[in-house]
């Protein structure tokens, strides 16, 4: 105990006299100092204000830890430190200088704990401090948090952060700022006429946000201003809601469409009722947590890669399962469709057991690589990357197998098979083979298929459950046996889907959707583009 | 070709392996023990949430019998296997109740698979803990419900969201799956929250189906809600596996919890195994128990999981501790009625004290609810929940909701001379009907 703090004093000492002690760097740590002994967050949230007003930059280290929950008090002597763990202990850092002041175990810290306000008033804090910070993201950010938290003081460092700004892009977000600060100050009319007209401009929800807010408080022409700015970007945005169903429809239709393209194969060109189909997604999505896992263990460094290694790997296992099944059941039951479909359902439960027995009942972690995370705007668009890295992906798939199939040998097989069994066999055509291979190809797409898909869903043993009907939708929809079909019909689905939803709920537009289905296939029964083959035979 | 054949004889065995599991009911005339049943999915889409629990109760009758058993007998444990299927509950509820002749049952998931046992525990008057939180609204004699009632959780996770400490919320999503609990949840938050003075305009209420993935238009409809100028926060009553897709969504389109805080009641420690939770770090839930509570209770509890199940890395949650609490007071009180009789110990454990794993103790109240403290937890990077803040004594559970017209007037005691499940004091007659 005396130690440890005599450890303490004299690294305090020692930081006292290598960072050219100031009185300022004392007064910071006598606050600093202070979050030993708060007992509650707004205790918390007091000395994080006490911390902000002292205007000085070095706070941003402490603050920006205490918003991660990375700082704590050590136990022994009420010192505070910037904490990382790492591998049982926790390694403390002075909460200034950021140097490194020993280690501790868990036990003999205590963190201090942080809520969303109390997170929500660093961002503030730091906000104002950091508008002077050399690099433009960061003073981007700050001008963002100032123009969603305006304040009338803030008047006055944007002001001076505007005159100093060389950046133009930033120079009008740091404007922005400051006409949203001149809304809630006392300024004369004049400016807080133009400071809506500003705003105005942005026509974004943070606008709209902030105008509605506006117009609940205030009288007169500002009022008018701050209406019409409302219905204007209002009008702006209904247009980008609009662009932003379609995108939903393209996304969603791409999940569809990779879901069922491996289906169009074993279905649509074999007319086997594959109902073990969900399980092949089911494999690949954890080929890829198994790929994932040695990754994560052995070679950390790869983790962006894990889902390019783990797609040939999950095509491989899911053909090889679809092989054997097909070698071991579907063989004997060709031309039985009730009974193909009661064995494939039986398949798809020992494969869902069998799964769970391994890995367990529960979810498994697959993480997204850092280019599948987050988003990026186009317009008043949010894009997700992962889910434009699908659309990505679905349509490659979608290109591969198109060429297969009609540029290849094997492709060539699979159609004369398709179209007339006896005449291809009559031709030296070993059918038997074309049709494991071609269930095989069907599976193993199904098994990418898993890939993509445990990057937006879980990865669960009841992940395939989810897709299959689905996927019998699309094919039955587009068309049996044609691939083009299949991605008309998963584009039109997922694009119906998502316009319906808004307006009707997700649970109401599926049933919509279903008795759309109904109708169309009442109409045209083998569905938007019909193939002689021998589905239709059957 | 040897690749392949392996690859099914591990696919065949696992299943064999499986299949005698969920077989290996011992048929051993047994005077010398008595018998437990555990009604959990093993298969199917709950197994995911019920295997843990099933695993909790065989640890739980372990350490009984390592301390001597119950009235002098060993205690065996009949595990089923409802498989997900609802009507196959009753079935097997029955099975162990005629054929095992079990003394007590802890069991059943979903409100559905409940409702379908209720019957058949009436008829051969047998006893039921059910161990999950659920919508309220339903006090039957022969049911022990030691997991939450929407007083429990779902209203104190709304008063601290309208707190000054939960962000002053002034706009509310109710976020659910399409089913019984989340819409007889929904039905008493929105009465409370039009009684605290929120105007209609500021609930949005909306439901996806089971399972649901593609949250797109859901979250930016949430992220249109949110931009009206008022605090808004996102109340989900979402189920299972649909939340993943659902959180993930919520990180990818950018919603801080700083921003619009998603408050869940079905969200634990074993929901968030399956995703990376950094993106989420501050989301909220409310339970009655938080692996990360620091008690002495709570880490022994922890390592003798950890040591039953051999993985450290698996988490305990709040339906495991409603177990570990019914087991409890089940074993308690019939060691005061001195006889597994189920109509003996259905007196004997009204009234029971047993320690949580909060570092305090649960009561069995006359309307066969507990006493709990109400938890609301912040997500952490790790994946565990932080308490930030705490109701200061215990909760009693109430059943028939205070703020829904149908069932304000209903009260339950089992106690004699009432004994009665619904009682209505306005017309003092028994027979009341609540809202479902």
């Amino acid at each position: 105990m005396i130690f440890t703090r005599a450890i303490g004093l004299t690294l305090l000492l020692l930081f006292g006299m290598l960072s050219s002690s100031n009185a300022a760097e004392a007064d910071l740590r006598a606050i600093i100092a202070k979050f030993a002994a708060v007992s509650n967050f707004s205790a918390t949230e007091a000395v994080v204000r006490e911390l902000a007003a002292t205007g000085d930059t070095a706070v941003e280290r402490p603050l920006g830890a205490l918003a991660e929950g990375d700082l704590y008090v050590r136990k022994a002597d009420s010192l505070v430190f910037i904490g990382k763990e790492g591998g049982g202990s926790v390694e403390l850092l002075d909460p200034l200088s950021g140097e490194k002041s020993g280690n501790a175990a868990k036990g003999e810290i205590t963190k201090i704990k942080v809520n969303n306000t109390l997170r929500r008033a660093i961002r503030d804090a730091l906000g104002t401090l950091t508008l002077g910070a050399k690099d433009p993201a960061a003073r981007i950010a700050a001008a963002d948090t100032m123009f969603k938290t305006p304040d009338a003081t803030n008047i006055e460092p944007l002001d001076a952060a505007i005159a100093s700004e060389t950046v133009a892009s930033v120079k009008a977000l740091l404007e922005q700022a400051r006409a949203a600060s001149v809304l809630v100050s006392d300024r004369p009319e004049t400016d807080k006429l133009a400071a809506v007209a500003l705003i105005g401009s942005r026509s974004d929800r943070n606008a709209l946000s902030l105008l509605t807010a506006v117009e609940a408080n205030s009288e007169g022409a500002v009022n008018d201003a701050a209406t019409a700015a409302i219905a204007n970007i209002n009008s702006t945005l209904a247009l980008w809601d609009a662009g932003q169903n379609i995108w939903y429809g393209i996304s969603l239709g791409s999940v569809l469409l990779l879901a069922a393209i491996g289906l169009a194969i074993t279905f649509g060109v074999m007319g086997v009722i594959n109902m073990a189909h969900g399980e092949m997604v089911m494999l690949g999505a954890y080929t890829t947590f198994v790929v994932q896992e040695v990754i994560r263990n052995s070679f950390p460094g790869l983790f962006d890669w894990s889902l390019v290694i783990a797609l040939p790997l999950a095509f491989s296992v899911a053909a090889l399962v679809g092989l054997v099944i097909e070698r071991g059941v579907i063989r004997f039951l060709y031309g039985r469709p009730l009974e193909t479909l009661l064995a494939t359902w039986g398949v798809s439960l020992i494969l869902q057991q069998a799964v769970r027995t391994i890995f367990g009942p529960t979810n498994q972690e697959v993480g997204n690589p850092s280019w599948m995370s987050g988003s990026f705007d186009i317009g008043q668009l949010a894009m997700t990357w992962n889910r434009l890295w699908i659309l990505v992906f679905a349509l490659c798939v979608f290109a591969v197998l198109l060429y297969v199939m009609k540029h290849t040998p094997w492709g060539l097989q699979m159609r004369a098979v398709t179209a007339n069994r006896r005449m291809a066999a009559s031709m030296g055509i070993r059918t038997p083979w074309v049709d494991a291979l071609t269930f095989a190809l069907g599976s193993g797409i199904a098994g990418i298929a898993g890939v993509a898909l445990s990057q937006i869903d879980n990865v669960s043993p009841n992940l395939g459950r989810g897709y299959i009907i689905d996927s019998f939708m699309v094919v039955v929809f587009g068309g049996v046996g044609n691939l083009w079909g299949t991605l008309v019909g998963a584009f039109s689905l997922g694009i119906v889907n998502k316009f319906l939803e808004p307006y009707a709920g997700a649970v109401l537009g599926k049933i919509v959707v279903l008795v759309l289905i109904i109708l169309f296939i009442q109409k045209r029964p083998r569905g938007l583009f019909a193939l002689k083959g021998r589905s239709v035979e059957a | 070709m040897r690749g392949i054949f392996s690859t099914i004889t591990k696919m065949f065995s696992a299943g064999v392996v499986t299949a005698g599991l969920l077989m290996s009911v011992p048929a051993r005339a047994a005077d010398d023990t008595i018998k437990v049943g555990i009604l959990h999915s093993l298969s199917g889409t709950m197994a995911i949430s019920e295997t843990t629990l099933k695993d909790a109760m065989l640890m739980l009758i372990a350490e009984q019998n390592a301390k001597g058993g119950l009235l002098g007998k060993k205690l065996e444990a009949v595990v089923v296997d409802p498989a997900s299927n609802w009507p196959l509950f009753a079935e097997k509820a029955r099975e162990l109740i005629s054929k095992d002749k079990v003394a007590a049952v802890f069991g059943c998931w979903t409100s559905v698979s409940r409702k379908s046992v209720l019957p058949v525990f009436s008829e051969l008057d047998n006893i039921l803990f059910y161990p999950v939180q659920y919508e309220g609204e339903e006090s039957e004699r022969n049911v022990f419900y030691t997991g939450a009632a929407p007083n429990q959780q779902a209203i104190p996770a709304v008063d601290y969201l309208m707190s000054e400490d939960g962000g002053s919320v002034k706009r509310w999503v109710l976020e659910g799956t399409d089913y019984v609990y989340p819409r007889t949840t929904n039905k008493i938050l929105e009465a409370y929250l039009k009684a605290k003075g929120v105007a209609a305009e500021d609930i949005m209420v909306n439901y996806t189906p089971f399972g649901f993935s593609d949250w797109q238009t859901e979250v930016s409809a949430i992220k249109k809600f949110g931009s009206a100028g008022k605090k808004t926060a996102v109340v989900s009553t979402v189920n299972g596996d649909a939340n993943v897709p659902f959180y993930k969504e919520l990180g990818n389109q950018g919603i801080k919890a700083e921003d619009i805080p998603v408050m869940a009641f079905s969200v634990g420690e074993e929901e968030l195994a399956g995703l990376d939770t950094a993106p989420l770090v501050g989301h909220l839930a409310a339970w009655n128990y938080f692996q990360s509570v620091d008690t002495p209770e709570n880490a022994k509890f922890i390592a003798d999981w950890h040591k039953f199940i051999k993985n450290d890395k698996r988490t305990t949650n709040d339906p495991m501790e409603a177990h570990y609490i019914g087991f409890n007071m089940w074993v308690k009180a019939v060691e005061k009625a001195g006889t597994t009789d189920p109509d003996k110990v259905i007196d004997a454990v009204i009234g029971v004290s047993v320690p949580n794993l909060t570092g305090g103790y649960s009561t069995m109240m006359p309307n066969h609810h507990i006493t709990k403290p109400v938890l609301i937890g912040e997500i952490q990077a790790d994946g565990q929940f932080e308490t930030v803040s705490q109701t200061p004594g215990l909760v009693m559970g109430d059943e028939w909701s205070d703020y829904l017209a149908d069932s304000k007037d209903l009260i339950s005691d089992w106690r004699a001379p009432l004994s009665c499940g619904n009682f209505n004091v306005a017309t003092g007659k028994c027979g009341g009907k609540g809202t479902n």
